[in-house]
């Protein structure tokens, strides 16, 4: 399986991204934003980081890159694109998701262990996983995910909700919501859902020595499906 | 503008500095060159109040490949593999503007760690406020910690581990240390020394502005009442530049062009400049109108004095202007060529076709003022007596709790968590232990580090307490089975011009050089912070100690939580039950006056090194060192990260229980071994004569003493973790 992690200015999650897809059994290339065209790929990720400092709204500058319009394309022809933190929120700005990222409710950046939900497994990202909650990692700052009523609604009805905040025993409410996400949204896919994006950081959850193991089940189970 | 003597003084030099100044001359200077003396001259820059007894500290080990007198220390781990690393304040500037002042103190050391061609791994830092009631606190805690997150986060560096302490005596003078660790090839070190003829000078990073001019001159001067005027001196800083730019450098370090490099930190373009000639005993020309600068009619007063971040002075090889350049455009980083080197050993700059300054390097450095300062010994204070009729009504449990929540005890949570700590993908211990602990990317080694100070020993007896603090760093690196390499200290004082404070300044430095030189654990890096004071209120000396240590498997790494019910739980070194200076005596029996805890350095090391060859060995399961608020203190810190809870025995001492569980002695471990390990772990440590009791045996959830007195692990917690998140959203 051949997978792309995308190198913008101020990404730096892309080495952890670039370790874990590796260690799993990715043949991984790191690509430069502003290459224009992106290698032959089965996965694209767009990893965590800063992107042009974030000085703008997250991922507005970096959704402009000259590289997002191939991985546009690619997505929008079926391709499994997957942004991880700044890589969800520059794929919002990009249009390939819907809504926005806000700040953290207690504007602070927030970083910790928290459990998620898997909400729909009939995707290529989750499908066979065997746990339905999982512990993952999270390290933002702007990771409070808003959308209009209508958005939601739409979101909602196309299931395009992958994981949601929530407790050990998976009891989503407000009390285990970090950020101050509506519905204690984490990450949602595209209408296909062949694009995901999530705050989590999977990539740091790959070794008992780390913060845990869960995103090892995450990774495995990706190459699994993508075979 | 004319130069005198009042617009001299006006720029902090003393009468007899400006004087030495037209005669090392032979003339009067002209206004860059009075601002670029003033610069080079003030304490922060030429340690001239300190040089003298920093002389005396052990500099050298096995595994030193760069002692102080660089951008960072360097020391040997291994496979070709070094740790670069230094502590560094931030404090005049993050009083005055927290945000900022922190946030460019970050940045900052990652420059120092990075210029030497380190990839930075780790960030820490050492923090001080004043009173929790004090009505500034609150706000520049805040302000600090979104500082230190905003730029380590942006950078993509770990926080690890740190310090926060809470004293009245930093009412009008926070403390903002911050340590960076940088790995690095052994054989691709990059020096500052600038060597060759002709070479040409290039300017890399962000444009110069007109921020932080004088920053380093405001740095050496006490507060007062005008403060808020010094805030155009403070520097404003842009981690994403940073990145752009460590990006950068790493990767023209990974050819062969570059033959010196130096960051422009304090006293910028100046310092840079005027180091990188006199470490290579030569001239520097510079062509001030190459310089790029941010804003429009710069004059070269203020390019010389701008305190602008994210900037680096590079020497390059002939002919690799042109490729160098190319790195630089792809990360959208200036480059330009503003000199070379010269052999006329002077440091001379031009602007529009003049020439603006023309200084030998030699009266910058060599001939900077170097002086004896006055100072007075302090005497060891005479030892309290408990008195029975204090104690007698205390409830341990109580003031356990009270102990549990003091600030300076409770869990610091709220603030490590807005610090990414686990970027890199390489954290394995986490903020809250003994220390910080990464691994070393793709090998078996892991880097553990922890920062520390005891200001309050250290005001009691400042020799004494210097000791001390080396001793804690030494055991949090031995409490996580990391073997102490080095340290870097940060000398947080008053002023050197009052004799009490020079003297806690010489005292702190003698009982640092004792401890490092007889543990074997020498210092490489540091910077010295003098004037912490606003008018004539000094802060408690607080040297901050950065210790770095090397495991060299990471699976045998040691955390402080206990693990396993019915598990024994030992202290090992011997408790005399001292009490002054204790958090206990300060904070229950309000009680300030006395001697810190006894310094045995023999016992310190022999502990030491005989609970490492014990985790060694795999018998330790758990370990965590005995600091403030004792043995019941450390034991309850263990029971809460664990989830675990113990019965405690009291062994039958002479001294009470209060004295035995509340004692600050010094040279402790609490640690658990498993019942079948029990024997060959004693036998251990009788073998090596180290002094031990058996505390206790752990159990499901409670905290018995004795079998009578017993608390549940969940109030402890909470007593534990209530405090600094209620005072913060109040």
């Amino acid at each position: 399986m051949k997978s792309s992690v995308i190198t913008f200015p101020g990404s730096n999650c892309d080495r952890d991204m670039d370790v874990a897809l590796k260690k799993f059994g990715f043949k991984n290339k790191m690509v430069w934003h502003d290459d224009v065209e992106l290698p032959k790929s089965d996965l694209v990720v767009l990893p965590g980081g800063f992107s042009y400092g974030d000085y703008l709204r997250c991922g507005s500058m970096a959704s402009k890159s000259k590289i997002m319009q191939s991985v546009v394309n690619f997505a929008n022809s079926g391709g499994m694109v997957m942004g991880i933190c700044n890589g969800f929120q520059i794929l919002v700005e990009t249009g390939l998701l819907p809504g926005v990222l806000l700040r953290n409710k207690y504007l602070e950046f927030i970083c910790k262990n928290v459990f998620v939900k898997i909400n729909n497994k009939q995707n290529s990202y989750f499908k066979n996983i065997d746990n339905d909650i999982l512990e993952f990692h999270i390290a933002h700052n702007e990771g409070n995910y808003f959308c209009t009523n209508n958005q939601l609604k739409e979101i909602e009805d196309n299931e395009q909700v992958a994981i949601n905040y929530c407790d050990k025993e998976g009891k989503s409410e407000e009390q285990f919501n970090p950020n101050g996400s509506i519905k204690n949204i984490a990450g949602i896919f595209n209408k296909q859902k062949n694009v995901l994006g999530m705050m989590p950081h999977p990539e740091r959850m790959i070794d008992p020595y780390l913060s845990g193991e869960d995103g090892s089940l995450f990774f495995n189970n990706l190459i699994n499906n993508l075979k | 503008m004319i130069v005198n003597e009042q617009v001299a003084i006006d720029h902090g030099l003393k009468k007899d500095e400006y004087a030495k100044i037209c005669e090392l001359l032979k003339r009067t200077p002209n206004i860059t060159e009075l601002g670029i003396f003033s610069a080079m001259w003030n304490e922060h820059c030429s340690y001239k109040s300190s040089r003298l007894h920093l002389k005396k500290l052990p500099t050298k080990g096995k595994q030193v490949i760069q002692g102080p007198g660089e951008n960072a220390g360097v020391v040997d781990i291994g496979d070709n593999d070094a740790i670069v690393f230094k502590i560094e304040s931030h404090n005049h500037p993050s009083f005055i503007e927290p945000y900022q002042g922190a946030a460019t103190g970050v940045g900052g050391i990652m420059r120092d760690v990075f210029t030497m061609g380190a990839r930075p791994i780790a960030n820490l830092n050492s923090i001080h406020f004043g009173s929790p009631q004090h009505k500034k606190t609150k706000n520049l805690l805040r302000g600090v910690v979104h500082g230190i997150g905003g730029y380590g986060n942006c950078m993509g560096v770990p926080t690890i581990a740190g310090q926060t302490n809470f004293d009245s005596s930093y009412n009008g003078n926070i403390l903002v240390n911050a340590m960076t660790l940088g790995l690095v090839k052994k054989d691709k070190i990059f020096y500052s020394k600038a060597a060759g003829l002709n070479k040409p000078v290039i300017y890399v990073g962000s444009k110069t502005g007109r921020d932080g001019i004088h920053g380093a001159s405001m740095a050496s001067a006490s507060f007062d009442e005008k403060i808020e005027e010094k805030k155009p001196t403070v520097q404003v800083g842009d981690p994403f530049t940073e990145k752009l730019l460590l990006e950068a450098c790493l990767e023209l370090m990974a050819g062969d062009s570059i033959i010196a490099i130096q960051d422009m930190g304090a006293a910028g373009l100046t310092s840079s400049s005027i180091e990188m000639a006199s470490k290579g005993n030569l001239g520097i020309e510079i062509n001030l109108n190459k310089v790029p600068c941010r804003e429009a009619k710069m004059t070269p007063y203020e390019i010389m004095l701008s305190e602008s971040q994210e900037r680096m002075l590079i020497v390059l090889e002939n002919g690799k202007e042109e490729q160098a350049k190319k790195i630089f455009d792809k990360w959208n980083l200036d480059f330009a060529v503003i000199g070379k080197t010269t052999k006329s050993k002077k440091i001379e700059l031009h602007f529009d076709g003049e020439q603006v300054a023309n200084i030998p390097v030699n009266t910058l450095v060599e001939n900077s003022p170097m002086y004896d300062r006055k100072w007075k010994k302090a005497k060891l204070p005479k030892k309290n007596k408990i008195k029975k009729d204090d104690i007698k009504n205390l409830k341990i449990i109580d003031v356990l709790k009270k102990i549990l929540s003091n600030p300076n005890v409770c869990s610091k949570e709220w603030i490590w968590q807005q610090y990414d700590h686990t970027v890199m993908g390489d954290t394995i211990q986490k903020p809250g232990g003994d220390s910080g602990v990464v691994r070393v990317h793709e090998t078996e080694k892991a880097v553990a580090a922890s920062v520390d100070s005891s200001a309050v020993y250290c005001w009691a007896h400042p020799l004494t307490g210097g000791k001390q603090v080396v001793c804690e760093s030494f055991r949090n690196l031995i409490s996580v089975g990391a073997k102490p390499i080095a340290i870097t200290n940060c000398l947080n004082f008053g002023s050197p011009e009052n004799e009490d404070n020079m003297g806690e300044f010489v005292e702190c430095v003698q009982g640092i050089g004792e401890a490092a030189e007889f543990l074997k654990f020498p210092v490489v890096s540091g910077n010295v912070s003098f004037y912490n004071q606003t008018k004539e209120e000094g802060i408690k000396p607080t040297p901050s100690i950065g210790g770095v240590g090397l495991i060299k498997n990471y699976k045998k790494m040691i955390t402080m939580d206990f693990k396993e019910i019915d598990n024994i739980v030992l202290v090992i070194g011997k408790t005399e039950g001292h009490i002054d200076q204790s958090l206990f005596a300060r904070n229950i029996l309000d009680e300030k006056n006395g001697p810190p805890p006894e310094v045995n350095l023999f016992n310190e090391k022999n502990n030491g090194e005989t609970l490492l060859k014990l985790i060694d060995s795999g018998y330790i399961k758990s370990a965590h060192d005995v600091s403030l608020g004792g043995i019941i203190t450390a034991v309850s810190k263990m029971c809460i990260k664990g989830n675990k809870g113990i019965d405690l025995k009291k062994p039958k001492y002479l001294i009470n229980e209060i004295e035995y569980f509340f004692a600050e002695d010094q040279g402790r471990y609490i640690v658990e071994i498993t019942k079948k390990d029990q024997k060959k772990v004693t036998d251990l440590l009788n073998k090596n004569a180290v002094h031990f009791n058996e505390l206790g045996t752990i159990n499901e959830d409670q905290l018995y003493i004795d079998d009578k007195t017993k608390v549940t692990i969940d109030e402890l917690k909470t007593s534990n973790t209530s405090w600094l998140t209620n005072y913060m959203s109040k």
